[in-house]
């Protein structure tokens, strides 16, 4: 089973007005090595548009383990907002 | 007169959270807790081997009633290379009676059943709330501002069960920022597999009965990290945690090696024809005692993963969460006697913390993550040593025994040089057995 069909396993409530997750600085992601946030993230929530330079933060996908915001220090990173986010039925 | 909502405010329903609640609100004190998610336990993650003595003192005979899965009467180690394993197992009858050492049980559940009594004994839990930062007044934490509108709440003492990621104690000043090298990510699915199944792989008698998996080994490329697989009722639970430190420079992706672990030709038998119903993910400190954070401060106790009150070694987390919970419901007790909630009451859970049997199995453990990160070496190049030496003693290839160990003796001299060796088991002796 792909990444993508395990994530379409979860039952999410998408805050569509606000996305939880961010970048401090976009310059910073133009000029990073390892772009770690790519790889590091077991949902695969942040991509890196070469062509546009920035960095593409699919927030809906997001388990908020936090992984990435102790990888990456320039990533932004609250929880969402009560109620929405990720629900595990086993856990 | 100072606004005061509660006597208690309790941030996160998770093990620590709830145990904490649950000892309060029997001992009548107002209080309540609040939840981010839908229900408590659903943003909660484990392994999960819950070890019972914790929650057995709380609720005895709880898992008579609670949603647990099997009891764990098997504990296998298993050190791995790409394809084979070499393992320490052990198995006893002894584990098969009441109360039981440890179940697999799933938090979501567990949890929203551990909620319920916490409600029972006259706790207000609510949920979908978010605790965006403390309110401090005077120097003293005197409530928490939430997600809500109007959300203020006020209270005695705020306890801060907020979990891994622990804002609260990093906003207070407790913590410093956690660095990758102390935590680890762990991914876990969930696989559906018959009873009967289950219990033919695993040679166990009923549905009640268990076994636990760890594995370690060079198939994890040199990263310090553990997979398991635990049985539970109707499912297999197979997960890896990874430091994060490792996870970047290895350039990995925590979903692609545990699909490597599901494949690995001593694992994919035992999962073999199942459902994924579920994939998770959570962080899981691995810091030890000296990542611990400051526990409290005026008005404000911190508890649970929040702490990193994790034993690694031993894989205890959820019931050291409730260990700390019952602490700090305690040191509240305490200092409701007089009133005083300052930093100062409130330190006898320092104390109570350090004289508890958890922290002396994390001081026991202390120098365990230094040791490992420099000597990354212990789970990759002995074990292979090792894995090959088996592999070549059990074959049967003209090569007389006397030979094989000569040969062996030579490898291991080339290979690690048998000064370093008594330097590493000295290491070993000193940095987690002395």
């Amino acid at each position: 089973m792909n990444l993508e069909d395990k994530l379409y396993l979860l039952g999410y409530n998408i805050n569509e007005e606000e996305s939880h997750l961010g970048v401090k600085n976009p310059d910073e992601c133009k000029i990073c090595e390892k772009r770690q946030c790519t790889y590091v993230c077991p949902a695969k929530v942040y991509e890196y548009d070469t062509k546009g330079e920035f960095l593409s933060i699919n927030y809906d996908a997001c388990v908020e383990c936090g992984t990435c915001r102790i990888a990456c220090d320039n990533i932004s990173w609250k929880y969402p907002k009560g109620g929405f986010g990720v629900s595990y039925k086993f856990g | 007169m100072k606004r005061k909502d509660f006597d208690v405010i309790i941030v996160g329903a998770g093990p620590s959270g709830l145990a904490a609640g649950f000892v309060l609100a029997k001992a009548g004190v107002n209080t309540i807790i609040i939840e981010r998610g839908k229900f408590p336990g659903s943003k909660n993650v484990m392994g999960g081997i819950f070890y019972t003595k914790a929650m057995d003192d709380l609720i005895p005979e709880f898992y008579k009633e609670a949603p647990v899965e099997r009891h764990i009467i098997e504990q296998n180690l298993w050190f791995m290379d790409d394809v084979s394993h070499l393992g320490v197992s052990f198995k006893s009858q002894k584990y098969n009676s009441e109360p039981f050492n440890s179940f697999s049980v799933f938090r979501a559940k567990f949890d929203r059943w551990f909620a319920k009594k916490v409600e029972q004994m006259g706790a207000l839990i609510i949920n979908e709330t978010v605790v965006t930062q403390p309110i401090v007044e005077g120097g003293k934490v005197v409530g928490v501002k939430t997600d809500r509108p109007d959300g203020d709440l006020y209270a005695d003492v705020v306890i801060g069960a907020d979990g891994v990621n622990s804002f609260l104690a990093k906003q207070l000043g407790l913590r410093n920022k956690i660095k990758p090298n102390i935590v680890a990510l762990a991914v876990k699915e969930v696989i559906g597999l018959d009873k009967e199944k289950i219990n033919d792989r695993f040679q166990l008698r009923s549905d009640k009965e268990g076994a636990a998996y760890e594995m370690t080994g060079p198939f994890l490329d040199g990263m310090e990290g553990m997979a398991w697989l635990y049985t539970n009722s109707s499912s297999i639970s197979i997960g890896v945690g990874v430091v994060i430190q490792d996870l970047i420079e290895h350039k990995t992706n925590p979903n692609d090696l545990l699909e490597k672990i599901k494949a690995h030709p001593s694992v994919a038998p035992l999962i073999e024809g199942g459902q994924t119903k579920e994939y998770l993910a959570h962080m899981i400190p691995e810091g030890g005692y000296y990542a611990t954070p400051k526990l409290f401060t005026d008005g404000f106790l911190t508890t649970g993963d929040a702490i990193m009150f994790v034993n690694n070694v031993n894989r205890e987390g959820s019931n050291l969460a409730i260990e700390s919970g019952k602490l700090a419901a305690k040191t509240y007790l305490e200092a409701k006697q007089t009133g005083d909630f300052s930093s100062k009451s409130l330190s006898r859970y320092q104390d109570k913390i350090r004289k508890s049997f958890a922290c002396k199995d994390l001081s026991m453990y202390k120098n365990m993550p230094k040791l490992l990160e420099e000597k990354r070496y212990f789970l990759t190049k002995y074990p292979q040593f090792f894995i090959d030496f088996v592999y070549d003693w059990f074959s049967v290839d003209g090569v007389s025994k006397p030979d094989k160990i000569k040969k062996a003796k030579k490898e291991f001299g080339d290979k690690f040089g048998y000064v370093n060796f008594a330097k590493d088991l000295y290491a070993i002796w000193r940095y987690m057995i002395r």
